[in-house]
């Protein structure tokens, strides 16, 4: 029997503890709180009356729904293309041995590790060398390209459980490296895959200041609030989108969570 | 004889799909050379390719009458980086990220501890998630929660007010560098939401290395008649370090290259990010650009090596 901890933490640690998660939470919960304000001209607190009117003018906007459909479009390519290079990379890594296997590690971390402006103006530079348009795959290529280490990272921690004898039993048994893939490594990745691809999703979606550089006159939602944030101009439409970014992102981070919570928890494990 | 051997063993298999299978089974350099060729490929081709172009513009300078870039090797690029007012801009940057490292270090640290060695079961979850869900919602709508709390008319003068510590807020507000007309345009404004935004990232290293300090070596601590202030001093803070470390990589990077936070809450004297920015795109002048983004790519440099000699990459 092990009797070695005290349950109880001290008094000290608890209310530091607890200040501490309060101040991750409190500016969130004010999201939600500012988006039924009456106040149109001011950030006032507290606010001076709650009303659903600003959701039905949000609702009625054409720019908003425009920004909203391209961030889900170029999240979703990228999310498929990050899913397909990051689970290669993965496997490769995880079930061979090759020289130079920390470099590509390395390699993978980089465009996530370097502050996002040297990847963006990296990229710009280079479109702009090449005379490539801004465009909407300009977008999708950046994207993809620090969504990769989100999927990397899930799948690789997966495949670290999956045991080899299994990978063997099903050749021994006749099935050749397709049906291997097809029968006994995806069912035993695929929940790694699903966390690693919402991610992948919720970073992409969220993503602005890579997008500032690589995007052309498209906006994409994090850079129509950009915009609202420098120059606002309806501030309860801003409140609005804001809250309904948080909630967005919250789903597929939940899912992700609970896709992954069996195994070593490495789901967000450095964005 | 392995050869002859392999050869009668296998199955003659009617389909391209096994005989594709077979095929990389029996070449697995093959098989590594298609995992691998096209991850290697995208990130090669288009990252390390695009950073190495931009690398390279910070070695050619800009006509000052044309303005246009002039292709010649020269260093008067990075002379120019070292002139009085880039070089501030480097000091503040810098000085910026140091701060909020330490105040994200002494802000995570209780969290990471109780969540480490107190919570169980439910409250353990509740704290992943606690932690989890700020650090991967969106970062604009958080530089945003804190537009309105800053704001003058916003909840953190109301709850001064309410406390009647106006006068607190006025004379932190008044003090010379970190004060300002208000909170949004301070760089005590600035460094709060750096702290609330990046602090997360600390959190989660800092618990994975206090997870794996065996319990029992804080017992002996005490059971050799340390005080608890004694037991964090010489095993606990000693051996939680690495993770420390580990999150300051983040803290540090993000801050370093962050242009978005000081444009938004902050005073109009310049940050790397916004430097960054502001000479690709209004001063067109993409050398210096160039040459300031190698600041924080060398200084992060130096960190990660410095870093990695301390353990922290164990840590992650």
């Amino acid at each position: 029997m092990r009797s070695d901890r005290s349950t109880s933490a001290p008094l000290g640690l608890k209310v530091a503890a607890i200040g501490g998660l309060a101040f991750l939470h409190i500016p969130i919960l004010l999201i939600f709180l500012y988006a039924f304000t009456t106040e149109e001209k001011s950030y006032q607190f507290p606010p001076p009356g709650l009303t659903l009117q600003w959701f039905a003018v949000t609702w009625d906007r054409p720019d908003v729904w425009a920004a909203l459909t391209l961030s889900i479009k170029v999240a979703t390519i990228a999310t498929a293309i990050a899913l397909v290079l990051g689970t290669l990379c993965a496997a490769a890594v995880s079930q061979t041995r090759f020289f130079g296997r920390e470099t590509i590690s390395l390699l993978v971390i980089l465009p996530i590790a370097l502050p996002g402006i040297i990847t963006g103006i990296a990229l710009r530079s280079a479109f702009s060398m090449a005379d490539i348009p801004f465009s909407f795959w300009t977008i999708v290529l950046g994207h993809a390209t620090f969504c990769i280490v989100v999927v990397y990272n899930n799948a690789v921690a997966r495949f670290r459980r999956v045991s080899g004898s299994l990978i063997e039993a099903s050749m021994d048994l006749g099935a050749d490296g397709f049906q291997t893939f097809r029968h006994v490594i995806l069912p035993n990745i695929g929940t790694a895959l699903l966390a690693g691809g919402m991610l992948a999703f919720a970073l992409s979606f969220d993503e602005v200041i890579v997008t500032t550089f690589t995007g052309g006159q498209q906006s994409t939602l994090p850079i129509w609030m950009l915009e609202e944030l420098i120059r606002p101009r309806q501030r309860p439409v801003t409140n609005v989108v804001a809250m309904v970014v948080m909630l967005v992102t919250f789903l597929p981070i939940l899912a992700a969570y609970y896709l992954t919570r069996d195994g070593d928890q490495i789901a967000g494990a450095g964005k | 004889m392995t050869l002859a051997a392999t050869q009668t063993i296998l199955p003659n298999r009617p389909r391209l799909s096994g005989r594709i299978s077979d095929f990389l089974w029996k070449h697995p350099q093959v098989l590594l050379a298609v995992l691998l060729g096209p991850p290697v490929l995208w990130l090669g081709i288009i990252y390390l390719g695009s950073l190495f172009a931009l690398l390279l513009q910070s070695f050619f300078s800009i006509d000052d009458f044309s303005g246009l870039i002039n292709y010649e090797f020269t260093l008067a690029t990075y002379r120019q980086l070292l002139s009085d007012a880039n070089f501030d801009i480097i000091v503040r940057t810098v000085l910026m990220a140091a701060t909020v490292t330490l105040f994200s270090a002494v802000i995570a640290f209780p969290i990471a501890y109780y969540a480490a060695r107190y919570a169980r079961g439910k409250w353990k979850a509740v704290f992943y998630l606690g932690v989890m869900l700020p650090l991967w919602s969106s970062y604009l709508v958080k530089i945003y929660a804190w537009k309105l709390i800053l704001a003058k008319e916003g909840i953190l003068t109301w709850a001064f007010t309410k406390l009647n510590l106006l006068w607190l807020l006025d004379g932190w507000l008044s003090l010379p560098v970190i004060g300002g007309n208000s909170l949004s345009v301070s760089y005590t404004g600035t460094f709060l939401v750096f702290v609330y935004v990046w602090m997360p990232f600390m959190i989660l290293p800092i618990q994975a290395a206090l997870e794996r300090i065996p319990a029992n070596l804080i017992e002996a601590s005490s059971d050799l008649g340390g005080t608890p202030q004694q037991t964090f001093r010489h095993v606990l803070f000693p051996l939680a370090l690495p993770g420390i470390v580990a999150g300051s990589i983040f803290t540090f990077s993000l801050t370093l290259g962050d242009y978005i936070i000081p444009q938004i809450v902050g005073s109009s004297r310049l940050f790397i990010g916004q430097a960054v920015y502001a000479q690709q795109g209004t001063a067109g002048n993409i050398p210096l650009a160039a040459a300031f983004t190698v600041v924080p790519i060398v200084i992060m440099g130096l960190y990660l090596w410095m870093a990695k000699r301390m353990g922290a990459f164990d840590a992650l």
